[in-house]
């Protein structure tokens, strides 16, 4: 028995917004493995919660005539890793999805959850980040977009209005057409765990292979918000598909990123590590547009 | 006969159905539910409590805090048998609730309430004040003059000291060419992680307490309640059902003497005390973490001339276990390689961290991880071979102890070592992984376990067991010796069976232990139960047959002498024709109108032998230098425990005991905050158990060699499995990278620190993934 | 304060359901207290154990982090189901018997739920893919290794039929 003061049960965005308007301390419970937890350990115990769970509207993925991908933000990461629009056109977010914990929390939670939660670590944020995705936002002034990069305002905290709720992922055609990419979470075991370090790349190569036209990076866990590393990309874009080029890129997210120690590890090892990933993302990106790497 | 055969588990039916009944699935509805107040300090004394606003819940029944404790009774935790010799005791350290503190999350109060709701909110309104005292987390420097001090009657921490001088150390050290090998080691705290948690329930019925507890050892609890509420054990009755795992933590008295207390607080009325996995992994118990200093000096022919070992137990808080679990380390250390020169000393410390008791093991995959690295790397220095090191030296056949007065009768360690050696192509793979470059590389590695069986002459070792017959010639099996996961009702049932020459079927053992019904036996721990009740069922079945022996002469008028009881019935022994089945007999019997008779058996089984049981692990790893990673590719442990009563049981033992030396190994620690003492990853998310994923698939190998003492030539094979798979996979990583890991577990934060101080990242990042 | 209490509709092994819930409790208290179904077991209660695992819509779901209220409308099937009723097992419990695959019991009714759920999509799985779908759950006891063998021995065996 969870100790919260009130559940209000919104059937659609309008409802829900609504609710939000009425309850202004009240918290929004989604797929709930995130909420009932904090709520179970005392933080949140005592709160209102509105739950969006029975939006059914708010879950599955479409392509829209555009080429954007819209994701219901109550798309669960296990229906997100086997959607077939994701399959075809953005792997990437089913590799970063199906990383998540475990079966039983890839089924309850979802990628609304992942993103307004606004932890540093979450699975599918890196992923979003290096494809320029947009949320869009659901007020009682109507709608509005913001890239997801802008989205994050600090450890813990989105930029999410008081009576607004996150009605869609927006991933733009410009964004993935071309691109090849690659997720790579770095955890103390290989389920049920969160990231010590987290990095998804991914690349857009010339015609011949053998130059990267374009490269986007961004990693999670090594600062207080998930972060893309433009100087790093810079570094790349343009280059060579080689060794080089990789340890350029790769060295350069050092200066970029702003990992943090603590009881789980030192800031050293995330530096090493998310240097480590940055190749091996780079390196698993342009063979799977088709390229190489030489010496 | 069923004895070595794969029998399924009795118990399995209700296990995949969902009938097997758990303590909470048994809890009425009705029950309160406490809750208990941990301290948030790691040392000092509570001055008071502020509990206005926590009684205003709704809900809440009562509140009651350590100085609502009138009379003081302390009590021992360690689920021994009792010691009549006061002396000779476990240490008797604890109170239900306690001013003072001596770990983050002592006991300090408690809340009943009627609901889980009412408690938790209750909890979190008490308000407590307290006077801090400084405190210490670390063994060695709690032993040091002016460290803080956690009990008065033990200066300098220290629990207790012994050690161990045989030969002559000092001089033996002076012979000239020795070569001298060096070196610490270090294990972390860890926890059980069984899935159920501990949990139990109390009400007062006839002016007696009925309390049914997740637990391995019923008649313990029942006479340490009696202790710690000061009452006549006889008032207690304790009933053990099924339960989720054990390992160790439930063979300690936990908060059953807790709960039995608020339930006598609130009028007799049902308590629930079911404790939340987050403080399971605080204020239960823990391994003891373990440091240990180890020198050898061998010969250039890879013979000892002397060994030296220094080792330091983390105690925690409380005695619990104490010195019991270094001793252990202390024989494993002495015995597995003998020598002539030999100095041991082992210190028992207590620190302001959460109480170490029984685990797994029970010290040996502690001195296993320091002894078996040690000896890699004796060879190492030596340039040999590490089996034909090990070979060399490991207890011979015919190793006399004089202390356990037992003699190791069968060559296993050799045996084995050349079994899980095969199993894992470990002479051609190691060949290969000869000269290695890049990133990726793998290596083999092996080591081996030294362990015994129960715990005599440590401790009594008794066993009880009861038969009585059906009228349809089944019977029932009553045994005080507890079935906790580990499959002893299936192994008692086969002992019975074949003893008694019944159908397995027709056993029908009573798998729950009551205390108002149950022989007397002291329960799992020690790898004990096979071997221990396996006396008891022998000599109580054997009763049982010639009392229906006799019954049988009377029947059918011919000498009991000549007959026997085979698959249920009675036959002619010298021809084999059956003459009766056992439910003719038994209705004969007991509805005799001139003599009738209910046949029984009880009978006591008193233990005077710890056999040996010995083995070993072969590990194949493959290393992710720069991504600071191992990855386990085979595994394999190899046992001898005697004859295997019932093979697919044992092998499925050693698995599980394989998984959590793998967790050992690779990722396990209860870290703390240097700065509160606080645990920082108490719960299952942060704590890493191996998962699914993390494991190869697992392999059990067993030679086979029939125990003496032994009632069926069984001896235990519970606790081994752990003992010795970390440094197997740590004597692969250092094949593989030529890095020795010194400290466990061997997971990326270690692994970075011992490949950046050995070179092997850090100065020149690579590329090549 | 809104309703504390809801009348909720559910379908619960195959059997339509209705009950008054608590809107604070989880679907783990629902199954356990309201119905009795005490396979349903709590181990962690966040998520982590997979002890209190149930198939909800064919999915697995930890029952101890979802709303019992959520469950209205929604097709739950927990160990207890399984059984046929004449009291036959299905063919995954009997293999988790056959392969030894419990021991204290504590998170077989979870897992096998998780291994029904695999073993429905009809698809055969590698060894490594098995441990991926299985990976929500904890086992101290068994580690891990004849659960893979019970879930492998019923897929091959429905895949051959």
């Amino acid at each position: 028995m969870y100790d919260f003061k009130a559940l209000y049960e919104a059937k659609s965005v309008d409802e829900a917004v609504r609710l939000r308007r009425g309850h202004p301390g009240a918290r929004i419970i989604a797929g709930g493995s995130d909420v009932l937890i904090r709520i179970r350990n005392g933080k949140w115990a005592g709160a209102e919660l509105i739950s969006i769970h029975g939006i059914d509207a708010l879950r599955g993925v479409k392509l829209e005539d555009d080429g954007t991908i819209r994701i219901g933000p109550l798309t669960s990461f296990s229906h997100l890793a086997s959607d077939p629009v994701i399959g075809t056109h953005i792997p990437v977010l089913a590799e970063a999805a199906n990383q998540v914990g475990s079966p039983q929390i890839r089924n309850i939670g979802t990628i609304g959850g992942n993103i307004c939660n606004g932890s540093p670590a979450a699975d599918t944020p890196p992923t979003l980040f290096v494809l320029d995705a947009q949320v869009e936002l659901t007020g009682t002034e109507g709608a509005r977009r913001v890239p997801v990069r802008d989205f994050y305002i600090r450890a813990g905290v989105v930029d999410l209005k008081p009576d607004e709720l996150l009605t869609a992922v927006l991933v733009p055609g410009e964004a993935y057409r071309g691109y090849t990419g690659h997720y790579i979470k770095y955890a103390m075991r290989e389920a049920l765990d969160i990231s010590v370090v987290s990095c998804s790349v991914n690349v857009k190569l010339t015609e011949d292979k053998k130059r990267i036209e374009n490269v986007r990076a961004a990693f999670g866990a090594v600062g207080p918000v998930p972060l893309r590393t433009p100087g790093a990309e810079a570094a790349a874009r343009g280059g060579e598909t080689t060794e080089r080029t990789v340890k350029a890129f790769a060295s350069a997210v050092l200066g970029e990123i702003s990992p943090w120690s603590d009881w789980r590890t030192s800031k050293a090892f995330r530096e090493h590590i998310a240097e480590e990933l940055a190749a091996r993302a780079l390196i698993r990106s342009i063979e799977l547009g088709g390229g190489g790497i030489h010496a | 006969m069923y004895v070595g055969k794969p029998v399924k588990r009795v118990d399995a039916f209700d296990k995949v159905t969902g009938r097997a009944r758990f303590t909470d699935d048994l809890c009425d509805k009705s029950a309160y539910i406490a809750r208990i107040v941990h301290s948030t300090i790691a040392h000092g004394k509570v001055v008071s409590f502020d509990l206005a606003e926590a009684r205003k819940v709704k809900g809440v029944v009562k509140i009651l805090t350590c100085f609502d404790l009138r009379e003081k009774h302390y009590f021992g935790t360690p689920g021994h048998p009792y010691v009549l010799d006061p002396a000779q005791r476990d240490v008797e350290d604890r109170l239900v609730l306690t001013d003072t503190v001596r770990f983050w999350g002592d006991d300090i109060a408690a809340v009943v309430a009627e609901n889980e709701v009412a408690a938790e909110q209750a909890l979190r309104l008490i308000k407590v004040q307290y006077e801090e005292y400084p405190f210490v987390l670390d063994v060695q420097e709690a032993m040091k003059d002016g460290a803080p001090q956690l009990h008065a009657a033990f200066p300098n921490n220290i629990l207790e000291h012994t050690g161990i001088r045989e030969g002559d150390y000092a001089k033996a050290i002076t012979e000239p060419g020795l070569i001298k090998v060096e070196g610490w080691y270090e294990t972390p705290t860890m926890q059980h992680c069984h899935i159920e948690n501990h949990i139990c329930y109390a009400e007062m019925k006839q002016n007696r307490i009925h309390l049914v507890s997740s637990t391995q050892v019923p008649h313990v609890v029942r006479r340490v309640v009696g202790q710690a509420l000061g009452i006549d054990w006889g008032r207690i009755r304790v009933v053990k059902p099924y339960i989720g795992g054990g390992f160790g933590n439930k063979q300690d008295i936990l908060y059953e003497p807790l709960c039995a207390w608020l339930c006598m607080q609130v009028g007799g009325h049902l308590v629930k005390l079911d404790v939340p996995r987050e403080e399971t992994f605080v204020c239960n118990r823990v391994r003891h973490g373990f440091r240990g200093h180890i020198i050898s000096w061998v010969r250039p022919d890879g013979t000892f001339a002397a060994r030296k070992l220094e080792a330091f137990s983390d105690q925690g808080a409380y005695a619990s276990h104490g010195h019991a679990i270094c001793a252990v380390e202390m024989a494993a250390f002495r015995q597995t390689y003998p020598c002539e020169n030999v100095e041991i000393d082992g210190w028992t410390v207590f620190t302001n961290k959460p109480v170490a008791g029984a685990m797994r093991g029970y010290g040996v995959p502690q001195i296993m991880w320091a002894l078996e690295s040690h000896t890699d790397e004796i060879a190492a220095a030596l340039g040999q071979d590490p089996i034909a090191f090990r070979r060399r030296n490991l207890m011979p056949l015919g190793y006399y102890d004089m202390f356990g007065h037992r003699k190791l009768a069968a060559d296993s360690y050799n045996q084995c070592l050349s079994k899980a050696m095969e199993a894992i192509g470990y002479d051609r793979k190691r060949e290969m992984y000869r000269h290695q470059t890049g990133n990726i590389r793998r290596g083999t590695g092996a080591a081996v376990f030294w362990f015994d069986t129960g715990t005599w002459p440590f401790l009594l070792e008794t066993s009880s067991c009861r038969m009585a017959m059906n009228q349809d010639g089944s019977m029932q099996l009553q045994l005080g010796e507890t079935e906790i996961g580990q499959g002893a009702d299936t192994v008692f049932s086969q002992m019975a069976a074949d003893t008694v020459g019944v159908p397995i079927e027709k056993v029908h053992i009573v798998s729950a232990q009551d205390t108002d019904v149950a022989p007397f036996g002291t329960g799992a721990y020690g790898s004990r139960q096979t071997y221990s009740a396996g006396h008891s069922i022998r000599k109580t079945g054997l009763q049982l047959k010639q009392k229906i022996l006799e019954k049988a002469e009377k029947l059918l008028q011919i000498s009991s002498a000549d007959l026997n009881i085979v698959d249920g019935e009675i036959i002619h022994i010298a021809d084999g024709a059956v003459l009766m089945d056992l439910g003719t007999l038994v209705k004969e019997v007991q509805y005799s109108r001139s003599g009738s008779c209910h046949l029984t058996a009880e009978s006591t089984a008193h233990i005077t032998a710890a056999p040996y049981t010995l083995g070993c692990t072969v590990a194949e790893v493959e290393v992710d230098i720069a991504l600071c990673k191992v990855r386990l590719l085979n595994i394999v442990n190899c046992h001898d425990a005697g004859v295997l009563i019932n093979p697919a049981l044992a092998e499925a033992q050693v698995h599980g005991g394989m998984s959590m030396g793998i967790g050992y190994g690779l990722s396990e620690k209860l870290v703390f905050d240097e700065k509160t003492g606080r645990p920082v990853n108490n719960n299952l998310l942060d704590y890493k158990l191996s998962t699914f994923m993390d494991h190869p698939s697992l392999r059990a190998e067993f030679v086979e060699n029939r125990e003496v003492t032994g009632p069926f030539g069984a001896k235990g094979l519970g606790e081994p499995p752990v003992a010795s798979v970390a440094p197997a996979i740590g004597n692969a990583v250092y094949c593989a990278t030529g890095v020795r890991l010194k400290k466990l577990p061997m997971d990326p934060p270690n692994l970075y620190q011992a490949f950046c101080e050995a070179g092997l990242i850090c100065d020149e990042r690579r590329v090549d993934a | 304060m809104p309703d504390q209490y809801k009348l909720i509709r559910c379908t619960v092994n195959g059997r339509e359901k209705e009950a008054m819930v608590d809107v604070r409790a989880s679907l783990a208290d629902l199954l356990r207290n309201d119905f009795r179904l005490t396979s349903v077991k709590k181990g962690c209660e966040v998520g982590e154990c997979g002890a209190c695992n149930v198939l909800i819509d064919g999915e697995s779901f930890n029952s101890c982090i979802y709303l019992a209220v959520w469950a209205d409308g929604k097709d739950i099937l927990t160990l207890e189901g399984l059984e046929g009723p004449d009291g036959k097992i299905s063919d995954i419990q009997q293999a988790f018997i056959d392969e030894a695959a419990v021991q204290c019991g504590f998170c077989t009714p979870g897992a096998i739920m998780s291994a029904v759920e695999i073993l429905n999509e009809g698809r055969l799985l590698s060894d490594e893919e098995i441990r991926v779908r299985m990976s929500g759950h904890l086992c101290r006891c068994t580690g891990y290794e004849n659960i893979v063998r019970a879930v492998k021995k019923t897929m091959l065996a429905r895949l051959s039929q």
